[in-house]
């Protein structure tokens, strides 16, 4: 017989499970680690391939020789057009939506309905997208191929995801501070007024502005509806575009850039994806500080 | 003041702050409320006992019509409150939720500082634009004078109301009502996440407060009703048992259930 080991003493079967835990830890950490690495190359190579060509004047001036010379203005100006407009129209619209969905409907068939409508269309790809808004916006509504026939493509696509981040953001709102409200007879509105919104605006801005950098980098929604290969603006002017134009784009310049246009300068399309990373880096970067803001104002 | 006739059965209209008449309520099918049928008397603390889900909480909150806010509410019967019946067409609810206010179990002060939740009611009820400063302040200084606030918080009204102490909190909820001039104050077990000194200073307050108001507190300790109440409803499954004086609900309960109750053989 051995004699039993001691009380609270390490069994077998202690030992296999903490063996097991060690492994599982290791094994969690070196998949979140991965993640990082494939970040880190592409932006690491995008900048070194890009750097000959990086400067101001690349950001400032139109392209000229057949797209091989010359900057990305009139790209760069295009995408801020288009994401612009797009969220002017996306924003308002989807967090009124989640307001009253979140504040208003009660379980009813209806907000079933739009629930699912929400929710099937995130699950819409980019390029059907692209041919709703060929068929709606550019033909049906006569708007032509445009920027404003670009961005309501590009709205209708963010919409669904900017209602589903505003429902989270208004549903992190405690109900009790509702309950307070109703209880000294406030109605809906000035509840979602005094309390409800100002307690949850920095999550809908970031629900917001994160769909910033996703509309900049979509291609094909736009190609039907009002990108262009090519078009020569005024450079340094903001105001080079009107609505009812067509425009170049990042997304759409970079692919042209690389398929399309032969003997092209081996740093150019680097630069270009370089630019297009920067912006929605920027755009993300402005999130992420506004966030903390609201966030350092709210306490509860 | 009182339009009904037949008043309850305790004393005469004119003394009743809140009546209900073959009170039902369901939520989706499931019965809450079964033919409630109370009277409570004007300026008294009324206490409401009884063993969880038995619907003292679901009762409060008709009081003011809150309930329709949480859904698939069915109600059936009549409540009347200073005589009006309060599902009358001509019934504003802010006006309802006015006159009749609510505190809660977790103390819930909205994320403003102390001198804006006093404050939070008179500027919703405003006729015509924000109230008067002059006006704002008075108030902020009776309402939390009339809680033991004024004193430990006069210099710190900008403070945030959600850092206070949870007893502070919980007398804040209630200094947040009396802006209003409330009739009616409803506590849904106000005390239960205080500790002793807290509740005991919640249940002084409750005492320094009747006559003016009407309170009505549920709770779920026997002993604080017995201690802090004056007259006592026990509740069960969804019925009025017994609604008696607190001491002979007590000492003297009439109904077997709520002998077995406070004696602590269910619930």
């Amino acid at each position: 017989m051995i004699p039993s080991p001691a009380k609270f003493g390490e069994t077998q079967a202690v030992r296999r499970r903490r063996r097991e835990e060690r492994v599982a830890r290791a094994a969690f950490g070196v998949m979140a680690l991965v993640l990082v690495v494939p970040l880190v190359l592409i932006v690491s190579h995008l900048v070194a391939q890009a750097f000959p060509l990086l400067s101001w004047d690349f950001l400032t001036t139109n392209p000229v020789a057949g797209m091989r010379k010359g900057g990305v203005w009139s790209a760069l100006l295009g995408t801020i057009w288009l994401v612009g407009v797009s969220l002017a129209v996306a924003a308002p619209i989807g967090v009124l939506t989640a307001v009253y969905l979140n504040e208003y409907a009660g379980d009813t068939w209806l907000t079933r309905i739009i629930h699912l409508a929400v929710v099937n269309l995130a699950g819409v790809p980019s390029i059907v997208h692209a041919l709703f808004g060929l068929g709606a916006f550019v033909i049906f509504a006569h708007l032509g191929r445009s920027i404003l026939a670009a961005s309501l493509t590009l709205a209708i696509m963010t919409l669904p995801v900017i209602i589903a981040s505003t429902k989270e953001a208004l549903a992190s709102v405690p109900n009790s501070f509702r309950e307070a409200c109703w209880n000294v007879g406030a109605t809906r509105w000035q509840t979602i007024r005094g309390i409800v919104l100002p307690n949850s605006i920095s999550g809908i801005l970031t629900g917001v502005i994160l769909q910033v950098s996703r509309a900049a980098g979509e291609t094909a929604p736009i190609m039907f509806t009002g990108a262009v290969f090519y078009k020569k603006i005024e450079a340094g002017n903001p105001f080079a575009y009107g609505l009812k134009d067509q425009c170049m784009a990042l997304s759409m310049h970079l692919y042209t850039v690389t398929t399309q246009v032969p003997d092209v300068p081996h740093a150019l399309p680097y630069a270009i994806a370089v630019v297009l990373l920067g912006t929605t880096l920027l755009v993300n970067a402005t999130s992420i500080a506004l966030r903390v803001y609201l966030r350092s104002r709210k306490k509860w | 003041m009182a339009s009904s006739a037949e008043g309850g059965a305790l004393s005469d209209p004119g003394d009743l702050s809140i009546e209900t008449r073959d009170l039902c309520l369901w939520y989706g099918t499931f019965q809450a409320l079964k033919d409630v049928t109370l009277s409570i008397r004007n300026g008294l603390v009324t206490s409401l006992i009884g063993p969880s889900g038995c619907g003292k909480t679901t009762l409060l909150r008709c009081f003011n019509r809150v309930n329709e806010r949480y859904g698939y509410v069915t109600t059936r019967g009549e409540i009347r409150v200073l005589g009006k019946n309060i599902y009358d067409a001509d019934v504003s609810l802010v006006a309802l939720r006015k006159s009749v206010g609510m505190v809660f179990q977790r103390p819930n002060p909205l994320p403003l500082s102390v001198y804006e939740n006093v404050v939070f009611g008179m500027r919703l009820h405003g006729e015509r634009g924000a109230p008067k400063k002059k006006d704002m302040d008075e108030a902020v200084e009776r309402a939390l004078g009339e809680v033991g606030l004024w004193h430990d918080l006069k210099d710190r009204l900008t403070m945030k109301a959600t850092s206070l102490q949870l007893e502070q909190q919980q007398k804040l909820c209630i200094a947040r009502l009396l802006p209003l001039k409330p009739d009616v104050i409803l506590m849904d077990e106000p005390c239960s996440a205080l500790d002793i000194e807290g509740t005991r200073a919640i249940e002084e307050l409750m005492w320094a407060l009747r006559g003016r108001y009407t309170i009505l507190v549920v709770t779920h300790n026997m002993a604080q009703a017995r201690r802090a109440s004056e007259e006592c409803i026990f509740m069960l499954l969804g019925e009025v048992v017994e609604h008696s004086p607190t001491s002979d609900l007590f000492l003297a309960p009439r109904d077997a259930r709520t002998a077995e109750y406070i004696e602590g053989r269910y619930g």
